[in-house]
């Protein structure tokens, strides 16, 4: 989808400001993770509606397939046996973007337009103005976009940002048998989060909690966890994640102050040649040479 | 042209070639790294024909200067050691710049400053080179972890930085110092330019004390 539809909040590589009058609410998916059964209808149901097939892989002894996002499947189930304090429990955590607050792969982007971010919260690829660098994957905390071979151009997770956009919701959640993926405005899926939380308490899960990771600003696709404190046991969900120092030093303010020094830098030079002339071979040593001759 | 048969030869045809090849396809990947530098230079990608080409086109051309300052650096190495005149030379930096070098201690071949020149562009294309690699999306960046390649955007953006700068210095430096120019474009000067400028590096070429 283009910049026509005129709820873009940001956009990459971009110093002014964005088409973006029309305002619509703020979205979250919510995923609740001790729902989720693991069998993998959202995972189809992704590549039926975005027309993506990913090969057929091989068996790699477990349940997940493939192993990790390819450009084709935005989403994959990851499946953790975890021994906790209640016995052998089965983690499984649906992968995909996140659509931070604060995206690290929008930061990244040197290509105006590449990435965009609606008014919903939805952060989205425009492939039309990829150049294909990977800077979005060095920038993204949760290591989502993936470049294709085919076309050079990243793909990740769209939220259905297209199906979203007419009031349908993303078809992963259209599809999840069990109500374990469910859509709507952040308030109401952080509400619907709580009362989660709290049911999953009472029944045992004394550290379950809500995944809205606060160093990206917050995420619109958010988690509950049967152990929010031990984020890492759900196949490696990073515990703060956020944009880092390195990448804050490479994307922040150093261009900007970089680029005016190398101005300064021409500017001096010229002010110098001005100033003190050019560096000629003096009167006195051009003489030695003609009374030589 | 060598109409004065008394001139000096400082560079060879095949040094001056390679000097400017590398030139080149330094104010190629100036350009081209730039525009991903920044959104102001985004514009740039223009002139390589779209992002998507300045994108494939900027590391394989950097992998031509590599190749083409490496040779600089072997050929110019024994040349550009430090030593304790030339930094005498370098402490007294300001009168030259101010446009009096009569109490300078002799330079050689390359003067206090060109020798430090040399040796922060090695680092620099040193880095270049590394970074480059280790950021390079569609051969060689699924090798690195996330934040060796983080870091090493830093690297390239930083170290790509220093080097315009001192790029722009070494351009300026040889707009004001006159005639040198010609040294690398037609290869050989005036023995009094090399007096003035060099004058260890011109009584070696004369054979001996002048
Ligand atoms: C020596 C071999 C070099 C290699 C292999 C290399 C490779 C790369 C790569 C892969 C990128 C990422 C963008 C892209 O995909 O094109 C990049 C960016 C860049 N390069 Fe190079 N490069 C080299 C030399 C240079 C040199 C000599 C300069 C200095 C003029 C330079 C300046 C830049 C700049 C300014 C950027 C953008 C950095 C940023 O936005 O963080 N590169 N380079
Ligand atoms: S790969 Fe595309 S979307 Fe990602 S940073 Fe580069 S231009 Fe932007």
């Amino acid at each position: 989808m283009a910049l026509q539809s005129l709820d873009i909040i940001r956009r990459s590589a971009t110093t002014t400001p964005s088409p973006g009058q029309r305002q619509t609410p703020e979205v979250a998916k919510l995923i609740d993770i001790s729902k989720c059964i693991g069998c993998k209808a959202c995972q189809v149901a992704c590549m039926e509606w975005n027309d993506t097939r990913d090969d057929i892989g091989t068996n790699h002894g477990v349940l997940d397939n493939p192993l990790d996002l390819t450009e084709n499947s935005w989403t994959v189930m990851r499946y953790a046996e975890v021994e906790t304090e209640r016995g052998l429990e089965w983690l499984i955590r649906k992968d995909g973007c996140m659509h931070c607050a604060n995206p690290g792969c929008l930061k990244a982007c040197p290509a105006p337009g590449a990435v965009v971010q609606y008014s919903n919260g939805i952060v989205d690829f425009h492939e039309e103005n990829c150049i294909g660098c990977g800077y979005c994957i060095t920038g993204c905390p949760f290591n989502i976009p993936r470049l294709s071979k085919k076309d050079s151009k990243v793909y990740k997770c769209t939220l259905c940002s297209d199906r979203v956009a007419v009031g349908l919701e993303p078809a992963c959640v259209k599809t999840c048998p069990t109500g374990a993926i469910v859509f709507g405005t952040k308030e109401d899926m952080i509400r619907h989060a709580e009362e989660r939380v709290r049911e999953l308490t009472e029944r045992g899960f004394a550290k379950a909690g809500i995944y809205d990771p606060q160093g990206v600003g917050g995420t619109h696709v958010i988690y509950v966890l049967q152990h929010a404190d031990k984020p890492e046991a759900y196949c490696g969900l990073p515990r703060n994640p956020s944009i880092g120092p390195m990448v804050d030093l490479w994307k922040g303010a150093a261009k900007p102050v970089a680029t005016l020094g190398l101005a300064m830098v021409a500017v001096g030079a010229f002010c110098h040649y001005v100033t003190k002339g050019p560096n000629e071979v003096s009167e006195e040593i051009e003489k030695e040479f003609e009374d030589e001759k | 042209m060598k109409n004065d048969p008394k001139k000096i030869l400082r560079y060879t045809p095949f040094e001056r070639a390679n000097h400017w090849l590398s030139a080149i396809t330094f104010i190629l990947l100036a350009i081209s790294g730039l525009a991903f530098f920044h959104p102001a230079f985004y514009p740039l990608t223009q002139l390589f024909g779209g992002g998507v080409w300045t994108r494939i086109l900027h590391p394989f051309i950097g992998a031509a200067m590599a190749i083409s300052f490496g040779v600089m650096f072997f050929s110019y190495r024994k040349l550009n050691v430090i030593t304790p005149t030339d930094k005498e030379w370098l402490k007294h930096v300001r009168e030259v710049v101010d446009g009096d070098d009569r109490n300078m201690p002799e330079a050689e071949k390359f003067n206090g400053g060109q020798k430090l020149m040399f040796w922060l562009l090695v680092g620099c294309m040193a880095l270049l080179i590394l970074s480059g690699i280790v950021i390079w999306r569609a051969y060689f960046a699924f090798l690195f972890p996330a934040a060796v390649i983080r870091l090493a955007s830093v690297v390239h953006a930083v170290a790509a930085t220093i080097m315009i700068a001192l790029i722009i210095f070494h351009i300026y430096a040889a707009i004001w110092t006159k005639e040198s120019i010609d040294a690398m474009l037609y290869g050989w000067v005036r023995r009094p330019w090399a007096k003035q400028h060099h004058p260890a590096w011109f009584r070696q070429m004369m054979g001996g004390d002048k």
